[in-house]
């Protein structure tokens, strides 16, 4: 946790004052300053009710580090997170005006559909299915699958590489799948991804392959013991913002935020401050699909 | 049940080798556990303070924790195997091990004392007793146990799913992962396999029994 608090410290000295979105590294956790001017949105928007109401619930993952984690201090930390507030600075809310609550992957649509949270910044894959029930700004990132591997192993960087080598996956998940079944890759079924992590210490498998936000979680936790074998990704899962079914123009309006994010390097500052500790190379903001 | 008919190569693949885990570990059980048991009865004072520690530490440990030890402690310390399968062989043959060990005991102990002081009178030594009087009744009398221990076996054969192989169980998790729709099916189809080998084993267990049983 010290080490931790250090590269917050000197991230924070390098990203300076004059940052959207500066960080403070009080307890190990960030948080935005909010912006001082208060926006005004036409009558009835979504927009409107939140920034009159002086709050927002925002759902996220308090359980995916780098990306929505909930530390001891109890303030979610993460790429997500950032996004939340940076959205909510933009409805003139600051950061303690955001009511944080956890969306597990089984919950997400459930309470975007009854209310219980406003929007849901959670790793949240953009798919046909998910549309029927809700909407989805952006994607504001893509994820992909992914290897993970020794620290010392220069040997594989692409997944061409792991062709007839033994790589553990979640016993009949699509990242196994496609391992598999692309790459010819021999898999070592196990019952979650931890599981993988000792076959890997002890070398028993050359990598353990999913989606790269889950692996770069173990790079945060073990950046001695492991590394990713690349910032490429092999598949794509687009991450949007989910929000309340053909509330068009609340999903237009954080699209807009979102490349307004991109423009003045809010989105990277975000991520360079979280993501960015384990995986370098700063993604572009996918082409936001407006539909 | 289309689940199963369309999953019949995995469940076939996840058979056999369960199967060959059960064979191969029950072998080596059989043989590690009536060494044991000799090294019980002997008149060895060292060897039988190491059989009834290990059979004591073997058979009161969780499986799991030894599947654990074997499959992700060992290679920690260096004793690394290229698969699995050797990892799950090595617990599931030391565990059952001391249930045989345990199981012949209680054989050699149905052996009335007469036989072996007889034998022991006419000159034979502690290895010929044991080898030619006292274990050949005793295995006898305890092929009930010993068939109920091997179908523990294969059914404890199943926590190697958890540990890497891709054995019945491992595809039952697999499949149900990917057909989250009938996994009621898949287990069931899952337990007929199980079945395959455990009911012929208990149906074998009667047949040698009536076979070799001796009346006492």
């Amino acid at each position: 946790m010290k080490a931790f608090i250090t590269r917050r410290k000197s991230l924070l000295v390098a990203a300076g004052a004059a940052l959207a979105l500066s960080l403070s590294a009080c307890g190990g956790g960030t948080t935005t300053t909010p912006p001082v001017n208060t926006p005004t949105f036409a009558s009835g928007t979504t927009m409107e009710k939140l920034s009159k109401a002086g709050k927002i619930t925002i759902g996220t993952k308090f359980d995916q580090p780098l990306f929505g984690q909930k530390g001891l201090d109890g303030k979610p930390v993460g790429f997500d997170v950032e996004i939340g507030k940076a959205i909510a600075a933009k409805l003139g809310l600051s950061a303690d005006k955001i009511e944080w609550v956890e969306t597990v992957s089984a919950n997400r649509e459930p309470f975007i559909e009854q209310g219980r949270v406003d929007i849901v910044v959670a790793t949240y894959t953009i798919n046909d299915a998910r549309k029927q029930k809700v909407s989805f700004a952006g994607p504001y990132y893509e994820a992909g699958q992914a290897l993970l591997v020794n620290k010392d192993d220069s040997s594989i960087t692409k997944p061409e590489d792991v062709k007839g080598k033994k790589v553990c996956s979640v016993t009949g998940s699509t990242p196994a799948k496609t391992i598999v079944e692309k790459y010819q890759a021999e898999l070592v079924p196990a019952a979650n991804y931890t599981a993988c992590l000792e076959p890997l210490r002890n070398k028993q498998v050359v990598a353990v392959t999913t989606d790269n936000v889950i692996l770069a979680g173990y790079v945060d936790k073990e950046p001695d013991a492991f590394k990713l074998a690349s910032d490429q990704t092999f598949t794509k899962e687009p991450y949007g913002i989910g929000l309340k079914k053909e509330d068009t123009v609340f999903r237009n309006w954080i699209n807009d935020q979102l490349e307004a994010f991109a423009k003045d390097d809010t989105y990277k500052k975000a991520w360079e401050a979280t993501a960015g500790k384990v995986i370098k190379t700063v993604p572009a903001l996918p082409t936001i699909v407006r539909y | 049940m289309d689940a199963i008919f369309e999953s019949l190569p995995q469940y076939w693949d996840g058979f056999l080798r369960t199967l060959f885990l059960a064979v191969v570990s029950g072998v080596i059980a059989l043989l590690l556990g009536t060494l044991l048991a000799a090294m019980r009865v002997s008149p060895v004072a060292a060897l039988r303070g190491f059989s009834t520690f290990y059979v004591e530490v073997a058979r009161n440990t969780p499986l799991t924790i030894i599947f654990f030890f074997s499959a992700i402690v060992l290679p920690r310390l260096g004793v690394k195997f290229e698969q699995f399968e050797v990892a799950a062989i090595i617990a599931l043959s030391s565990y059952t091990a001391a249930f045989v060990a345990e199981a012949v005991r209680s054989g050699v102990n149905s052996v009335p004392v007469g036989q072996a002081e007889a034998a022991r009178s006419v000159g034979m030594t502690f290895t010929q007793v044991l080898g030619f009087i006292v274990l050949p009744q005793a295995l006898r009398t305890v092929v009930p146990p010993l068939i109920n221990i091997m179908i523990a076996l294969v059914k404890n054969s199943s926590v190697a799913g958890a540990f890497f192989v891709l054995e019945l169980f491992g595809y039952g998790l697999q499949l149900s992962n990917s057909r989250g729709d009938a996994v009621m099916w898949i287990l069931i189809g899952v337990a007929f396999f199980y079945l395959l080998i455990t009911v012929p084993l208990g149906l074998l267990a009667h047949f040698v029994e009536r076979k070799v049983a001796i009346a006492r």
